[in-house]
């Protein structure tokens, strides 16, 4: 299959890893992988902080950027969850501006999937072969477990990964306290959110912890540098990457 | 309230800055974490109990849908129904009519009180007035009297028994969380277990001093004793009561309300008069309706299947009935900001809400802060829509950022309200009010908002950005001991995040960069097409 990705605008700065392991993973899967050059951001922080105007632009973009894409990939469940819940409504409210857009959004959404999404339920994957031999907690982000409903689809593509001794976290389903800007304007009660989580996962002993969100990890992974644990962060696109190599 | 300072979230401090006290109380943190992780593993057990739950909430969702859409109909159905059972409807615009009607109605019943023969043996006192023993007495003072409480967030909202005290009634509240808050001159937390920020021992203290007890133990059942002896007297006693309401049926003008301690029971059926005060929000079409909000509404809000006291009465007591419960039955409804609500089609479903409290115990912001940090009676997700709507936006500008848009609180919500939907678009009308021309000048995170927009409308703006923050950041890098490179420093208004986090440093090569270069030296994607 051919498949456009769209790699979200802090992963293609901060954490260009994440999506060089999401083109390993798809063309080791024999698919041919595109990245339309004009892409830049799904339009998240401005919509989720009130600033609903300055997202509305982007949609347009994102269709022009892909509305021929046979699947699009993003490796951030937040982003797909806010295509899913907003792209629609802005849409509506974008089709004076731009006639047909509301059709073209509802005609492109089903073709966009989150990264693990496409492998399980797109691929119907359950193994894709890669080899990963370390201890690893999997992280639950909000968007993933609530907003696109990924269940357990993420842990199955990690429990079949060769060598991993894969722990379960506790707390699984409680917010790391990421939520974009929430951590900066709501800075002491996201810390404390955060220690929660940093304390479940050094609990399990871990050397790394993974979820389909760079954001979540750039979060938690802040804090366990800061405390100084060794304890590392790796996007799943990275364990389903690794290979014997 | 005796003493305290009341939660006003006209004068409450911002959300981060109460929340940072709270953050900081470790006592009240420990507490609330606890009561919040037993009251939802309960709920979990209970709601997986139900193989159906998924489809009561749908059905709960759309009763509550239904009668918010049709709320002028259901009310004024309402009204004649209870109107032709012997009850009285009273129409409160805000919160200080509220309070002047059931002032008014607390002095009434005193006063009716005194003239009959008196149980208490305390003196009668002349009514005058317009209404029959309009609260004075024959020289003029106000009379001193007393009022037993049954608990209602809706008396909270409008601070009522201020209200009550500054005429001399003295409320008091028989729910023992509340009966906690009062003694303790404290304010509630919580929406269903108002003192679920107090343990144990901190309620034992408050008892032993404010009963006037000489030996206390500290089981639950000790207290529970201790109370029960101390509202006792006081259920048999004081004539007059003030209860809220879970529910008002339109079809039958009966009042419902569920509870767990059988205090509920005896405010409601020992009292000569009784006063209900109920948002206008809370009326439903049928008493059939009750089949399904009595099944979500126990299990979501303490975990039980069913509340151990669902009392639904219908105006006055008459013939067989005759003698049995109230003889003066009024009602109060108050608006106080939720027509307002109701005029936004996209936060209109906050007025579903049928006050389980599951939103906060599932809300991991809550957890952090308990209830206090709001500002509001009404706290956590809940309170962050309620709270600022009531208000009309200009107050409570930081609630609808005091989530992290997780959505637990929707995951819970057992009549389907989209919280954090209704906070993105209430943080939308925030912003509005604080953009727009030199509003926007003045306001550092617009100005960054709309320059950040700006960037992301355009490739070459972006790779540039890209580029800029990658060499501002530089001097700001550090080496760790495994040679990687951190920022453990950022200045303003991103000081929060490295206050407590480190944030790894921008790699030497962004994705589309590394793409390109992928490209020009023809990798797999490249010859594929
Ligand atoms: S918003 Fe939903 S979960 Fe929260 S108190 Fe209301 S009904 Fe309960």
């Amino acid at each position: 299959m051919k498949v456009a990705l769209f790699i979200t605008c802090y992963n293609d700065t901060l954490f260009p890893e994440a999506g060089r392991a999401v083109v390993a993973v798809l063309e080791r899967l024999g698919h041919t992988v595109e990245f339309p050059a004009g892409q830049t951001c799904c339009g998240q922080m401005h919509y989720n902080t009130g600033y609903q105007a300055e997202a509305l632009p982007l949609l347009p973009r994102f269709v022009a950027q892909f509305r021929h894409a046979e699947a699009v990939v993003v490796p951030s469940s937040s982003c797909v969850t806010m295509m899913r819940e907003h792209y629609p409504g802005m849409a509506q409210r974008l089709e004076k501006e731009h006639p047909g857009i509301v059709d073209e959004v509802a005609s492109l959404l089903p073709r966009v999937w989150e990264f693990s999404e496409f492998l399980t339920k797109k691929l119907g994957l359950k193994d894709v072969g890669a080899y990963y031999p370390h201890r690893v907690t999997y992280h639950a982000s909000c968007h993933g477990l609530r907003g696109l409903a990924l269940g357990d689809g993420p842990e199955t593509l990690l429990a079949n990964v060769r060598g991993i001794d894969l722990v379960k976290l506790d707390k699984v389903e409680q917010c790391c306290g990421f939520g974009g800007t929430f951590a900066v304007k709501n800075a002491e009660v996201s810390s404390a959110m955060l220690a929660e989580k940093t304390t479940a996962v050094l609990n399990t002993r871990a050397e790394c912890v993974t979820a389909c969100d760079n954001s979540c990890l750039m979060h938690i992974g802040g804090a366990l540098h800061r405390q100084r644990t060794g304890v590392q962060t790796v996007h799943i696109a990275e364990i389903l990457a690794g290979d014997e190599a | 309230m005796s003493g305290g300072t009341a939660l006003n979230p006209k004068t409450a401090p911002p959300f981060p800055i109460a929340a940072t006290a709270m953050v900081g109380n470790t006592q009240l943190r420990k507490n609330v974490r606890h009561a919040t992780d037993v009251i939802q593993a309960k709920r979990a057990r209970v709601v997986g109990e139900m193989p159906d739950w998924q489809a009561l909430r749908d059905a709960g969702s759309a009763v509550r849908e239904h009668t918010i859409r049709n709320l002028p109909f259901y009310l004024e159905q309402f009204e004649r129904n209870c109107t032709a059972a012997g009850g009285h409807v009273h129409w409160a615009r805000d919160a200080a009519e509220a309070r002047a009607i059931v002032v008014r109605l607390a002095q009434e019943a005193i006063a009716r009180g005194r003239t009959a023969p008196s149980i208490a043996g305390r003196p009668a006192g002349e009514p005058q007035g317009t209404h029959p023993g309009a609260g004075e007495a024959a020289d003029g003072v106000a009379l001193q009297g007393e009022v037993i409480k049954i608990k209602s967030m809706t008396t909270e909202e409008i601070q009522l028994n201020r209200a009550l005290e500054s005429v001399g009634i003295h409320p008091y509240e028989t729910d023992l969380a509340e009966l906690i808050i009062q003694l303790g001159q404290d304010q509630p937390s919580h929406i269903v277990v108002p003192a679920l920020h107090k343990n144990r021992q901190q309620i034992r203290e408050i008892f032993l001093r404010e009963m006037k007890l000489e030996h206390l133990g500290e089981s639950p059942q000790d207290l529970a004793d201790a109370a029960r002896r101390f509202l006792r007297e006081k259920f048999l006693r004081v004539e007059t009561a003030i209860s809220g309401a879970n529910f008002l049926i339109a079809e039958t003008g009966g009042v419902c309300v569920v509870e767990s301690e059988g205090n509920g029971r005896m405010c409601l059926t020992l009292p000569k008069t009784l006063i209900t005060l109920a948002g206008i929000d809370k009326v439903v079409p049928r008493f059939q309706d009750l089949e399904v909000l009595l099944q979500t509404l126990p299990r979501s809000a303490t975990g039980e299947r069913m509340n151990p006291y669902n009392s639904v009465w219908t105006g006055v007591g008459k013939g067989y009935a005759a003698g049995d419960g109230p003889e003066h039955f009024h009602v109060v409804l108050i608006d106080n900001g939720r027509t307002e609500v109701l005029a936004d089609a996209e936060a209109r479903q906050t007025l579903h809400c049928i006050r389980c409290g599951a939103c906060q115990n599932a809300c991991p912001v809550y957890r952090e802060t308990g209830g206090h940090a709001y500002g509001s009676v009404y706290a956590g997700p809940i309170g962050a829509i309620l709270t600022p709507q009531l208000l009309g936006m200009h107050y409570a500008q930081s609630l609808p950022y005091a989530s992290s848009l997780c959505g637990a609180c929707y995951e819970v919500c057992p009549v389907k309200i989209n919280i954090p939907e209704v906070l993105v678009h209430l943080r939308g009308r925030v912003v509005e009010e604080n953009t727009g021309g030199l509003k926007t000048i003045t306001n550092p995170e617009a100005m960054a908002m709309k320059a950040a927009g700006a960037i992301f409308r355009s490739e070459g703006r972006f790779r540039a950005a890209q580029r800029l923050g990658r060499m501002g950041e530089t001097p700001l890098e550090r080496r760790d001991g495994q040679g990687q490179k951190w920022v453990s420093w950022l200045p303003g208004m991103l000081g929060g995040w490295t206050n407590v986090r480190d944030l790894r440093a921008m790699p030497q090569q962004t994705f589309r960069e590394w793409w390109e270069e992928r490209e020009r030296k023809g990798a797999p994607a490249g010859e594929a097409g």
